[in-house]
Protein backbone atom coordinates (compact mmCIF):
# COMPACT_ATOMS: atom_id res chain seq x y z
CA UNK A 1 0.00 0.00 0.00
CA UNK A 2 1.20 3.48 -0.94
CA UNK A 3 -0.01 7.10 0.37
CA UNK A 4 -0.71 10.01 -2.16
CA UNK A 5 -0.31 13.62 -1.11
CA UNK A 6 -4.33 13.47 -0.58
CA UNK A 7 -3.68 10.68 1.90
CA UNK A 8 -0.71 12.01 4.15
CA UNK A 9 -3.13 15.82 4.27
CA UNK A 10 -5.81 13.24 5.41
CA UNK A 11 -3.90 11.27 7.94
CA UNK A 12 -2.32 15.14 9.25
CA UNK A 13 -5.82 16.34 9.69
CA UNK A 14 -6.65 12.94 11.65
CA UNK A 15 -2.99 13.82 13.75
CA UNK A 16 -3.93 16.86 14.36
CA UNK A 17 -0.99 18.32 12.92
CA UNK A 18 -1.38 21.45 10.32
CA UNK A 19 0.46 20.56 6.55
CA UNK A 20 1.34 23.08 4.12
CA UNK A 21 0.36 21.26 0.61
CA UNK A 22 4.14 21.42 -0.19
CA UNK A 23 5.36 19.77 3.28
CA UNK A 24 2.53 16.81 2.94
CA UNK A 25 3.99 16.26 -0.82
CA UNK A 26 7.42 16.13 0.80
CA UNK A 27 6.44 13.97 3.43
CA UNK A 28 4.82 11.22 0.44
CA UNK A 29 8.11 9.62 -0.38
CA UNK A 30 9.37 9.46 3.11
CA UNK A 31 6.21 7.79 4.07
CA UNK A 32 6.03 5.22 1.45
CA UNK A 33 9.60 4.33 2.16
CA UNK A 34 8.84 3.20 5.12
CA UNK A 35 5.10 1.91 4.55
CA UNK A 36 6.87 -0.34 1.74
CA UNK A 37 9.36 -1.57 4.03
CA UNK A 38 7.19 -2.97 6.87
CA UNK A 39 4.97 -4.45 4.43
CA UNK A 40 7.54 -7.46 4.19
CA UNK A 41 5.64 -8.23 7.80
CA UNK A 42 2.72 -9.43 5.26
CA UNK A 43 4.58 -12.63 4.88
CA UNK A 44 4.75 -14.25 8.04
CA UNK A 45 1.95 -16.53 8.54
CA UNK A 46 0.02 -15.62 11.72
CA UNK A 47 -3.71 -17.61 11.11
CA UNK A 48 -2.73 -19.76 13.75
CA UNK A 49 -1.28 -16.56 16.28
CA UNK A 50 -2.88 -14.93 18.62
CA UNK A 51 -1.50 -11.22 18.58
CA UNK A 52 0.61 -9.96 21.87
CA UNK A 53 -1.20 -7.59 24.78
CA UNK A 54 0.91 -8.37 27.76
CA UNK A 55 4.93 -8.51 27.08
CA UNK A 56 5.39 -10.01 30.40
CA UNK A 57 2.19 -12.04 32.00
CA UNK A 58 0.58 -9.96 35.02
CA UNK A 59 -3.20 -9.20 35.88
CA UNK A 60 -4.91 -6.28 36.30
CA UNK A 61 -4.89 -5.51 40.09
CA UNK A 62 -8.18 -3.75 41.49
CA UNK A 63 -8.22 -1.44 44.11
CA UNK A 64 -10.69 -0.33 46.95
CA UNK A 65 -12.91 2.09 45.05
CA UNK A 66 -12.01 5.09 47.65
CA UNK A 67 -10.42 8.39 46.83
CA UNK A 68 -6.55 8.50 47.10
CA UNK A 69 -5.79 11.56 45.24
CA UNK A 70 -6.65 15.00 44.47
CA UNK A 71 -7.40 18.34 46.20
CA UNK A 72 -4.61 19.51 43.53
CA UNK A 73 -6.29 22.25 41.31
CA UNK A 74 -4.09 24.81 41.51
CA UNK A 75 -0.87 22.09 40.64
CA UNK A 76 -3.19 20.96 37.47
CA UNK A 77 -3.47 24.07 36.48
CA UNK A 78 0.20 25.48 36.73
CA UNK A 79 1.55 24.32 33.34
CA UNK A 80 -1.84 25.30 31.58
CA UNK A 81 -0.92 28.03 28.66
CA UNK A 82 -3.79 29.75 29.91
CA UNK A 83 -6.17 29.05 32.90
CA UNK A 84 -9.65 31.37 34.10
CA UNK A 85 -11.29 30.60 37.09
CA UNK A 86 -9.77 27.86 38.55
CA UNK A 87 -10.47 26.31 34.58
CA UNK A 88 -8.17 25.39 31.29
CA UNK A 89 -9.19 28.37 29.00
CA UNK A 90 -9.53 27.36 25.37
CA UNK A 91 -10.51 29.77 22.03
CA UNK A 92 -14.52 29.78 21.56
CA UNK A 93 -15.83 26.37 20.63
CA UNK A 94 -19.76 27.30 20.82
CA UNK A 95 -21.11 30.38 18.75
CA UNK B 1 41.69 13.29 46.76
CA UNK B 2 42.26 15.95 43.82
CA UNK B 3 38.88 16.99 42.29
CA UNK B 4 39.81 15.02 39.07
CA UNK B 5 40.58 11.74 40.97
CA UNK B 6 37.41 12.43 42.54
CA UNK B 7 35.86 12.41 39.36
CA UNK B 8 37.11 9.42 37.99
CA UNK B 9 34.70 7.18 40.57
CA UNK B 10 31.97 5.01 40.09
CA UNK B 11 28.95 4.54 41.90
CA UNK B 12 30.29 2.04 44.28
CA UNK B 13 33.94 3.57 44.93
CA UNK B 14 31.76 7.25 46.11
CA UNK B 15 29.63 5.29 48.15
CA UNK B 16 32.72 3.15 49.99
CA UNK B 17 34.61 6.65 49.84
CA UNK B 18 31.92 8.49 51.64
CA UNK B 19 30.94 5.63 53.97
CA UNK B 20 35.07 5.23 55.25
CA UNK B 21 35.41 8.93 55.10
CA UNK B 22 38.16 9.25 52.48
CA UNK B 23 36.25 12.11 51.00
CA UNK B 24 33.14 14.51 51.88
CA UNK B 25 30.05 13.73 49.49
CA UNK B 26 30.30 17.57 48.84
CA UNK B 27 33.82 17.34 47.30
CA UNK B 28 32.80 15.01 45.17
CA UNK B 29 29.25 16.26 43.98
CA UNK B 30 31.83 19.90 43.53
CA UNK B 31 34.01 18.64 41.59
CA UNK B 32 31.24 17.06 39.02
CA UNK B 33 29.50 20.41 38.81
CA UNK B 34 32.49 21.73 38.23
CA UNK B 35 33.40 19.51 35.14
CA UNK B 36 29.31 19.77 33.99
CA UNK B 37 30.23 23.52 33.87
CA UNK B 38 33.40 23.52 32.11
CA UNK B 39 31.92 20.70 29.12
CA UNK B 40 28.82 22.98 27.61
CA UNK B 41 30.98 22.13 24.43
CA UNK B 42 29.13 18.52 24.51
CA UNK B 43 25.20 19.58 24.96
CA UNK B 44 24.66 16.70 27.33
CA UNK B 45 23.24 18.97 30.14
CA UNK B 46 20.14 21.00 29.24
CA UNK B 47 19.77 21.53 32.14
CA UNK B 48 22.19 22.32 35.68
CA UNK B 49 21.31 21.99 38.91
CA UNK B 50 24.28 22.07 41.12
CA UNK B 51 21.59 22.96 44.39
CA UNK B 52 20.13 19.48 44.06
CA UNK B 53 23.56 17.68 44.05
CA UNK B 54 24.97 20.23 46.89
CA UNK B 55 21.55 19.18 49.19
CA UNK B 56 21.79 15.72 48.81
CA UNK B 57 25.67 15.47 49.17
CA UNK B 58 25.03 17.69 52.60
CA UNK B 59 22.01 15.17 53.32
CA UNK B 60 24.82 12.00 52.64
CA UNK B 61 27.62 13.57 54.51
CA UNK B 62 24.93 13.95 57.83
CA UNK B 63 24.29 10.72 57.60
CA UNK B 64 27.70 9.28 57.41
CA UNK B 65 27.76 10.72 61.19
CA UNK B 66 24.55 9.02 62.02
CA UNK B 67 24.91 6.03 60.41
CA UNK B 68 22.15 6.33 58.25
CA UNK B 69 23.61 5.68 54.95
CA UNK B 70 21.79 4.31 52.08
CA UNK B 71 22.64 2.94 48.69
CA UNK B 72 23.26 5.78 46.61
CA UNK B 73 23.72 8.36 49.57
CA UNK B 74 26.43 11.29 47.64
CA UNK B 75 26.46 9.74 44.76
CA UNK B 76 25.71 13.09 42.10
CA UNK B 77 23.84 11.44 38.78
CA UNK B 78 22.73 13.10 35.53
CA UNK B 79 19.09 12.67 34.69
CA UNK B 80 17.73 11.54 31.30
CA UNK B 81 15.22 14.79 30.50
CA UNK B 82 12.36 12.07 30.04
CA UNK B 83 11.57 12.14 34.38
CA UNK B 84 9.33 14.50 35.31
CA UNK B 85 11.33 16.20 38.19
CA UNK B 86 9.32 18.32 40.77
CA UNK B 87 10.01 22.17 39.83
CA UNK B 88 12.98 21.52 37.20
CA UNK B 89 11.95 22.31 33.67
CA UNK B 90 11.22 18.90 32.20
CA UNK B 91 11.30 19.01 28.10
CA UNK B 92 11.44 15.58 26.39
CA UNK B 93 13.97 17.83 24.48
CA UNK B 94 11.19 18.62 22.30
CA UNK B 95 9.41 22.62 22.06
CA UNK B 96 5.78 21.26 22.25
CA UNK B 97 6.86 20.83 26.34
CA UNK B 98 7.80 24.62 26.56
CA UNK B 99 8.81 25.60 29.50
CA UNK B 100 6.88 22.77 31.72
CA UNK B 101 7.61 22.79 35.38
CA UNK B 102 6.02 19.32 36.53
CA UNK B 103 4.45 19.98 39.57
CA UNK B 104 4.97 16.19 40.88
CA UNK B 105 8.09 14.16 40.90
CA UNK B 106 8.76 10.86 38.39
CA UNK B 107 8.91 7.13 40.24
CA UNK B 108 12.00 6.24 39.62
CA UNK B 109 13.63 9.76 40.12
CA UNK B 110 11.94 9.77 43.73
CA UNK B 111 13.40 6.14 44.40
CA UNK B 112 16.40 7.54 43.31
CA UNK B 113 16.31 10.31 45.84
CA UNK B 114 14.85 8.16 48.41
CA UNK B 115 18.33 6.03 47.99
CA UNK B 116 20.17 8.87 48.53
CA UNK B 117 21.39 10.30 44.79
CA UNK B 118 21.59 14.10 43.97
CA UNK B 119 21.13 15.49 40.48
CA UNK B 120 23.47 17.45 38.62
CA UNK B 121 20.84 18.26 35.89
CA UNK B 122 18.78 17.04 33.28
CA UNK B 123 20.61 15.34 29.76
CA UNK B 124 19.76 16.03 26.35
CA UNK B 125 18.45 13.46 24.27
CA UNK B 126 16.49 12.65 21.21
CA UNK B 127 13.08 14.31 20.78
CA UNK B 128 10.71 12.21 22.78
CA UNK B 129 13.54 9.45 22.67
CA UNK B 130 12.65 9.00 19.36
CA UNK B 131 15.73 8.27 17.54
CA UNK B 132 19.42 6.40 17.46
CA UNK B 133 22.19 9.69 17.79
CA UNK B 134 20.56 12.37 19.15
CA UNK B 135 20.10 14.69 16.47
CA UNK B 136 15.98 15.02 16.50
CA UNK B 137 16.87 16.83 19.79
CA UNK B 138 14.81 20.09 19.70
CA UNK B 139 17.85 21.56 21.39
CA UNK B 140 21.12 20.56 19.35
CA UNK B 141 22.94 17.63 18.64
CA UNK B 142 24.63 16.18 22.16
CA UNK B 143 28.19 15.50 20.43
CA UNK B 144 29.96 12.08 21.57
CA UNK B 145 33.32 12.88 23.69
CA UNK B 146 34.98 10.56 21.16
CA UNK B 147 36.71 11.00 18.15
CA UNK B 148 38.24 8.68 15.30
CA UNK B 149 41.98 8.75 15.26
CA UNK B 150 41.99 9.32 11.61
CA UNK B 151 42.43 12.78 12.51
CA UNK B 152 38.85 13.85 10.84
CA UNK B 153 37.66 15.76 14.30
CA UNK B 154 34.21 14.75 13.06
CA UNK B 155 31.80 14.92 15.55
CA UNK B 156 30.39 11.90 16.54
CA UNK B 157 26.76 10.92 17.67
CA UNK B 158 26.76 9.27 20.95
CA UNK B 159 23.69 7.43 20.33
CA UNK B 160 20.16 7.65 21.38
CA UNK B 161 17.64 8.27 22.34
CA UNK B 162 19.87 7.97 25.44
CA UNK B 163 22.41 10.21 24.05
CA UNK B 164 23.06 12.82 26.73
CA UNK B 165 23.16 10.57 29.48
CA UNK B 166 26.26 8.63 27.20
CA UNK B 167 27.92 11.48 26.89
CA UNK B 168 28.32 12.69 29.83
CA UNK B 169 29.20 9.32 31.64
CA UNK B 170 32.05 8.59 29.17
CA UNK B 171 33.39 12.35 29.64
CA UNK B 172 33.02 12.15 33.26
CA UNK B 173 30.87 14.48 33.90
CA UNK B 174 28.66 12.44 36.26
CA UNK B 175 29.64 9.03 37.38
CA UNK B 176 25.77 7.47 36.12
CA UNK B 177 22.51 8.68 34.40
CA UNK B 178 19.54 7.86 34.12
CA UNK B 179 18.07 6.39 30.77
CA UNK B 180 15.12 4.87 28.62
CA UNK B 181 15.24 2.02 26.44
CA UNK B 182 11.70 1.58 23.78
CA UNK B 183 14.04 0.38 21.25
CA UNK B 184 17.56 0.36 22.06
CA UNK B 185 17.56 3.67 24.01
CA UNK B 186 20.20 2.79 26.35
CA UNK B 187 22.28 -0.08 24.98
CA UNK B 188 23.20 1.30 21.73
CA UNK B 189 24.31 4.81 23.25
CA UNK B 190 26.38 2.97 25.87
CA UNK B 191 28.33 0.67 23.16
CA UNK B 192 28.55 3.57 21.55
CA UNK B 193 30.54 5.22 24.16
CA UNK B 194 32.26 2.64 25.84
CA UNK B 195 29.89 2.41 28.98
CA UNK B 196 27.48 -0.20 30.05
CA UNK B 197 23.71 0.05 30.73
CA UNK B 198 20.99 -2.05 31.23
CA UNK B 199 17.48 -2.31 30.61
CA UNK B 200 15.48 -4.42 32.92
CA UNK B 201 12.29 -6.49 32.30
CA UNK B 202 9.45 -5.01 31.41
CA UNK B 203 7.96 -3.20 34.69
CA UNK B 204 10.92 -3.46 36.76
CA UNK B 205 11.34 0.52 37.07
CA UNK B 206 7.41 2.31 37.27
CA UNK B 207 6.61 4.21 34.19
CA UNK B 208 4.79 6.77 36.17
CA UNK B 209 6.03 10.17 35.78
CA UNK B 210 7.84 9.22 32.62
CA UNK B 211 7.26 10.98 29.34
CA UNK B 212 5.77 8.28 27.29
CA UNK B 213 6.77 7.30 24.23
CA UNK B 214 5.84 3.48 23.46
CA UNK B 215 3.81 2.56 26.57
CA UNK B 216 4.35 -1.29 25.86
CA UNK B 217 8.12 -1.13 25.06
CA UNK B 218 9.52 1.76 27.70
CA UNK B 219 11.49 0.94 30.07
CA UNK B 220 14.07 2.86 32.34
CA UNK B 221 17.30 1.72 33.55
CA UNK B 222 20.58 2.53 34.42
CA UNK B 223 24.18 3.88 32.74
CA UNK B 224 27.26 3.51 34.01
CA UNK B 225 30.81 2.86 33.75
CA UNK B 226 30.73 -0.80 35.25
CA UNK B 227 28.26 -3.64 35.85
CA UNK B 228 28.75 -3.34 39.49
CA UNK B 229 27.44 0.56 39.33
CA UNK B 230 24.06 -0.57 37.20
CA UNK B 231 23.61 -3.32 39.75
CA UNK B 232 23.70 -0.91 42.44
CA UNK B 233 21.90 1.62 40.79
CA UNK B 234 18.86 -0.57 39.48
CA UNK B 235 18.41 -1.49 43.02
CA UNK B 236 17.76 1.90 43.62
CA UNK B 237 15.64 2.68 41.08
CA UNK B 238 13.62 -0.35 40.82
CA UNK B 239 10.15 -1.74 42.43
CA UNK B 240 6.24 -1.92 42.39
CA UNK B 241 4.57 1.22 41.93
CA UNK B 242 0.60 0.96 42.63
CA UNK B 243 0.56 4.22 40.23
CA UNK B 244 1.97 2.23 37.04
CA UNK B 245 -0.64 -0.75 36.32
CA UNK B 246 1.90 -2.97 34.41
CA UNK B 247 4.32 -2.43 37.12
CA UNK B 248 5.60 -5.64 38.34
CA UNK B 249 4.45 -6.81 42.14
CA UNK B 250 7.74 -8.07 42.92
CA UNK B 251 10.63 -8.10 45.68
CA UNK B 252 13.82 -6.55 43.86
CA UNK B 253 16.58 -8.57 44.46
CA UNK B 254 20.10 -7.64 45.87
CA UNK B 255 21.41 -7.63 42.38
CA UNK B 256 25.09 -6.15 43.30
CA UNK B 257 25.32 -8.60 46.50
CA UNK B 258 24.30 -11.62 44.31
CA UNK B 259 27.10 -10.15 41.60
CA UNK B 260 29.61 -13.52 40.64
CA UNK B 261 31.25 -13.53 37.15
CA UNK B 262 31.66 -17.50 37.83
CA UNK B 263 29.49 -18.80 34.73
CA UNK B 264 29.70 -22.40 35.37
CA UNK B 265 26.93 -24.34 34.34
CA UNK B 266 25.26 -21.50 32.33
CA UNK B 267 24.14 -21.99 28.91
CA UNK B 268 25.16 -18.97 26.47
CA UNK B 269 23.13 -19.09 23.23
CA UNK B 270 24.64 -17.40 19.85
CA UNK B 271 21.33 -16.56 17.76
CA UNK B 272 22.19 -17.26 14.35
CA UNK B 273 20.07 -15.04 12.65
CA UNK B 274 21.84 -12.05 14.43
CA UNK B 275 25.07 -12.19 11.77
CA UNK B 276 23.39 -10.44 9.20
CA UNK B 277 24.86 -9.52 5.40
CA UNK B 278 27.06 -6.82 5.60
CA UNK B 279 28.07 -7.04 9.05
CA UNK B 280 31.50 -5.17 9.57
CA UNK B 281 34.52 -7.45 10.34
CA UNK B 282 35.33 -6.20 13.10
CA UNK B 283 31.41 -6.62 14.70
CA UNK B 284 32.10 -10.17 14.05
CA UNK B 285 35.61 -10.33 15.64
CA UNK B 286 34.19 -8.79 18.86
CA UNK B 287 31.55 -11.32 19.50
CA UNK B 288 33.94 -13.99 18.90
CA UNK B 289 36.40 -12.78 21.74
CA UNK B 290 32.84 -12.36 23.55
CA UNK B 291 32.04 -16.22 22.97
CA UNK B 292 35.99 -16.56 24.25
CA UNK B 293 35.85 -14.64 27.44
CA UNK B 294 32.34 -16.27 28.77
CA UNK B 295 33.65 -19.73 27.68
CA UNK B 296 36.43 -19.02 29.54
CA UNK B 297 34.37 -17.98 32.63
CA UNK B 298 33.01 -21.75 32.35
CA UNK B 299 29.72 -20.91 30.37
CA UNK B 300 28.63 -24.04 27.63
CA UNK B 301 27.98 -22.09 24.34
CA UNK B 302 25.28 -23.31 22.16
CA UNK B 303 24.18 -22.12 18.72
CA UNK B 304 20.08 -21.32 18.88
CA UNK B 305 17.78 -19.88 16.54
CA UNK B 306 15.62 -16.76 16.62
CA UNK B 307 13.84 -17.27 13.03
CA UNK B 308 11.42 -14.33 13.44
CA UNK B 309 14.56 -11.70 13.87
CA UNK B 310 14.06 -10.32 10.66
CA UNK B 311 10.71 -9.22 10.90
CA UNK B 312 11.35 -7.86 14.45
CA UNK B 313 12.64 -4.35 13.18
CA UNK B 314 9.56 -3.79 11.10
CA UNK B 315 6.83 -4.93 13.44
CA UNK B 316 8.67 -2.30 16.23
CA UNK B 317 8.34 0.64 13.75
CA UNK B 318 4.73 -0.47 13.89
CA UNK B 319 4.06 -1.10 17.33
CA UNK B 320 6.17 1.95 18.49
CA UNK B 321 4.62 4.45 16.35
CA UNK B 322 0.99 3.16 16.91
CA UNK B 323 1.47 3.81 20.53
CA UNK B 324 3.52 7.23 19.96
CA UNK B 325 0.45 8.67 17.79
CA UNK B 326 -1.94 7.68 20.85
CA UNK B 327 0.50 8.78 23.38
CA UNK B 328 1.38 12.08 21.79
CA UNK B 329 -2.27 13.19 21.52
CA UNK B 330 -2.70 14.67 24.73
CA UNK B 331 -0.45 17.46 23.25
CA UNK B 332 -3.10 19.97 22.41
CA UNK B 333 -1.90 23.36 23.75
CA UNK B 334 -4.62 23.15 26.00
CA UNK B 335 -2.95 21.79 29.60
CA UNK B 336 0.41 22.18 29.83
CA UNK B 337 3.27 22.94 27.18
CA UNK B 338 3.08 25.36 23.71
CA UNK B 339 -0.16 26.86 22.64
CA UNK B 340 -0.23 28.10 19.43
CA UNK B 341 -3.19 30.28 18.76
CA UNK B 342 -3.17 31.86 15.67
CA UNK B 343 -5.54 35.03 14.96
CA UNK B 344 -8.73 34.37 14.86
CA UNK B 345 -8.23 30.64 15.10
CA UNK B 346 -11.02 27.86 16.95
CA UNK B 347 -10.05 25.41 19.15
CA UNK B 348 -9.23 22.24 16.19
CA UNK B 349 -6.99 24.84 14.21
CA UNK B 350 -5.23 25.88 17.63
CA UNK B 351 -4.73 21.97 18.26
CA UNK B 352 -3.17 21.70 14.60
CA UNK B 353 -1.00 24.77 15.06
CA UNK B 354 0.24 23.86 18.05
CA UNK B 355 1.09 20.34 17.28
CA UNK B 356 3.18 21.78 13.95
CA UNK B 357 5.02 24.30 16.12
CA UNK B 358 5.78 22.24 18.90
CA UNK B 359 6.65 18.78 17.53
CA UNK B 360 9.98 17.82 15.34
CA UNK B 361 10.32 16.55 12.23
CA UNK B 362 11.08 13.00 13.30
CA UNK B 363 8.58 13.02 15.75
CA UNK B 364 5.97 14.17 13.25
CA UNK B 365 7.03 11.58 10.95
CA UNK B 366 5.98 8.85 13.81
CA UNK B 367 2.94 10.44 14.47
CA UNK B 368 2.11 10.22 11.14
CA UNK B 369 2.99 6.33 10.12
CA UNK B 370 1.37 5.79 13.54
CA UNK B 371 -2.04 7.64 12.66
CA UNK B 372 -1.90 5.62 9.26
CA UNK B 373 -1.41 2.14 10.89
CA UNK B 374 -4.27 2.57 13.45
CA UNK B 375 -6.45 4.51 10.95
CA UNK B 376 -9.81 2.81 9.89
CA UNK B 377 -9.25 -0.52 7.12
CA UNK B 378 -5.94 -0.81 8.06
CA UNK B 379 -5.83 -1.72 11.96
CA UNK B 380 -5.75 -5.44 10.59
CA UNK B 381 -3.35 -5.09 7.95
CA UNK B 382 -0.81 -3.26 10.13
CA UNK B 383 -1.20 -2.92 13.96
CA UNK B 384 -2.84 -6.38 14.31
CA UNK B 385 -0.35 -8.10 12.52
CA UNK B 386 2.40 -6.41 13.97
CA UNK B 387 1.44 -7.50 17.17
CA UNK B 388 1.11 -11.02 16.00
CA UNK B 389 4.50 -11.11 14.88
CA UNK B 390 5.43 -9.78 17.99
CA UNK B 391 4.22 -12.84 19.85
CA UNK B 392 6.04 -14.96 17.25
CA UNK B 393 8.80 -12.84 18.06
CA UNK B 394 8.58 -13.56 22.11
CA UNK B 395 7.96 -17.32 21.38
CA UNK B 396 11.42 -17.50 19.66
CA UNK B 397 12.88 -16.63 22.84
CA UNK B 398 11.04 -19.05 24.73
CA UNK B 399 12.39 -21.81 22.74
CA UNK B 400 15.39 -20.69 22.98
CA UNK B 401 15.31 -20.73 26.99
CA UNK B 402 14.89 -24.63 26.40
CA UNK B 403 18.85 -24.55 25.33
CA UNK B 404 20.43 -21.69 26.59
CA UNK B 405 20.37 -19.40 29.72
CA UNK B 406 21.16 -16.06 28.30
CA UNK B 407 22.09 -15.05 24.85
CA UNK B 408 24.98 -13.31 23.69
CA UNK B 409 25.45 -10.41 20.70
CA UNK B 410 26.48 -7.32 19.28
CA UNK B 411 25.10 -4.31 20.36
CA UNK B 412 24.55 -1.93 17.46
CA UNK B 413 25.64 -3.24 13.84
CA UNK B 414 28.20 -0.81 13.63
CA UNK B 415 30.62 1.76 15.98
CA UNK B 416 29.39 5.33 16.76
CA UNK B 417 28.90 7.10 13.47
CA UNK B 418 29.06 10.79 12.31
CA UNK B 419 26.86 13.58 13.08
CA UNK B 420 24.63 14.53 10.07
CA UNK B 421 25.71 10.38 8.04
CA UNK B 422 22.84 9.11 8.56
CA UNK B 423 20.52 11.51 8.85
CA UNK B 424 19.05 11.81 5.45
CA UNK B 425 17.57 8.25 5.05
CA UNK B 426 15.12 7.48 8.46
CA UNK B 427 15.42 3.64 7.10
CA UNK B 428 18.98 3.64 7.41
CA UNK B 429 19.04 4.90 11.25
CA UNK B 430 15.85 2.93 11.87
CA UNK B 431 18.07 -0.06 11.22
CA UNK B 432 20.57 0.63 13.87
CA UNK B 433 18.48 -0.82 16.16
CA UNK B 434 18.64 -3.91 14.66
CA UNK B 435 20.50 -5.76 17.48
CA UNK B 436 18.44 -4.23 20.52
CA UNK B 437 14.87 -3.98 18.90
CA UNK B 438 14.06 -8.45 19.17
CA UNK B 439 14.74 -8.15 23.01
CA UNK B 440 12.14 -4.93 23.96
CA UNK B 441 9.27 -6.16 21.63
CA UNK B 442 9.62 -9.63 24.07
CA UNK B 443 10.13 -7.11 27.56
CA UNK B 444 13.46 -8.72 28.41
CA UNK B 445 16.14 -7.92 30.85
CA UNK B 446 19.45 -6.99 28.27
CA UNK B 447 23.14 -5.47 29.00
CA UNK B 448 25.34 -3.28 26.93
CA UNK B 449 28.85 -3.38 28.24
CA UNK B 450 32.03 -2.60 26.45
CA UNK B 451 33.98 -4.86 24.84
CA UNK B 452 36.87 -3.51 22.88
CA UNK B 453 37.66 -1.14 20.30
CA UNK B 454 37.29 -0.84 16.69
CA UNK B 455 40.41 0.30 13.89
CA UNK B 456 39.40 3.90 14.58
CA UNK B 457 39.52 3.48 18.29
CA UNK B 458 36.14 3.31 18.34
CA UNK B 459 34.42 1.43 21.54
CA UNK B 460 32.34 -1.47 20.27
CA UNK B 461 29.17 -3.04 22.92
CA UNK B 462 28.63 -6.80 23.65
CA UNK B 463 24.95 -7.32 24.31
CA UNK B 464 23.78 -9.80 27.09
CA UNK B 465 19.55 -10.81 26.41
CA UNK B 466 18.54 -12.86 29.48
CA UNK B 467 15.23 -14.39 30.45
CA UNK B 468 12.29 -12.38 31.61
CA UNK B 469 13.58 -10.80 35.22
CA UNK B 470 16.90 -13.06 35.18
CA UNK B 471 18.52 -9.46 35.22
CA UNK B 472 20.90 -11.31 37.99
CA UNK B 473 21.63 -13.60 35.32
CA UNK B 474 22.46 -10.82 32.61
CA UNK B 475 24.56 -8.52 34.71
CA UNK B 476 26.88 -11.29 35.49
CA UNK B 477 27.63 -12.43 32.22
CA UNK B 478 28.36 -8.65 32.02
CA UNK B 479 30.90 -9.06 34.66
CA UNK B 480 32.33 -11.72 32.69
CA UNK B 481 33.11 -9.92 30.18
CA UNK B 482 34.13 -6.94 31.66
CA UNK B 483 36.75 -8.36 33.87
CA UNK B 484 38.18 -10.28 31.29
CA UNK B 485 38.07 -7.30 28.11
CA UNK B 486 39.76 -4.98 30.42
CA UNK B 487 38.08 -1.88 28.99
CA UNK B 488 40.31 0.99 30.37
CA UNK B 489 39.87 3.20 27.21
CA UNK B 490 38.82 6.57 27.48
CA UNK B 491 38.08 9.57 25.18
CA UNK B 492 40.66 12.17 25.43
CA UNK B 493 39.60 15.54 26.98
CA UNK B 494 39.15 17.70 23.82
CA UNK B 495 36.14 20.03 25.44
Amino acid sequence: MSVDTATVKKIASLARIAMSDADAEAMVPELNNILGWIEQLGEVDTSQVQPMTAVIPNTLRLRDDVVTDGNVRDKVLANAPRAEHGFFAVPKVIE
Amino acid sequence: MSSTELTDLGIAAIRDGVRDGSFSAREVAQGFIDRVASAKALNAFLVETPDHALKAADAADAARVSGDLKSMSGVPIGMKDLFCTEGVTTTAASHILGNFVPTYESTVSANLWAAGAGMLGKLNLDQFAMGSSNETSAFGNVISPWRRKDGSNAPLAPGGSSGGSASAIAARLCPAATGTDTGGSIRQPAAFVGISGIKPTYGRCSRWGTVAFASSLDQAGPMARDVRDCAIMLGAMAGFDAKDSTSLELPVPDWDAGLSSNLKGKRIGIPKEYRVDGMPAEIDALWEQGIAFLKDAGAVVVEVSLPHTKYALPAYYIIAPAEASSNLARYDGVRYGLRDLPEGAGLQDMYAATRAAGFGPEVKRRIMIGTYVLSAGFYDAYYTQAQKVRTLISQDFDKAWESCDILLAPTAPSAAFALGEKQADPLAMYLNDVFTVPASLAGLPAMSVPGGLDGQGLPLGLQIIGKALDEQGVLNAGLAIEERAGFTARAAQWW
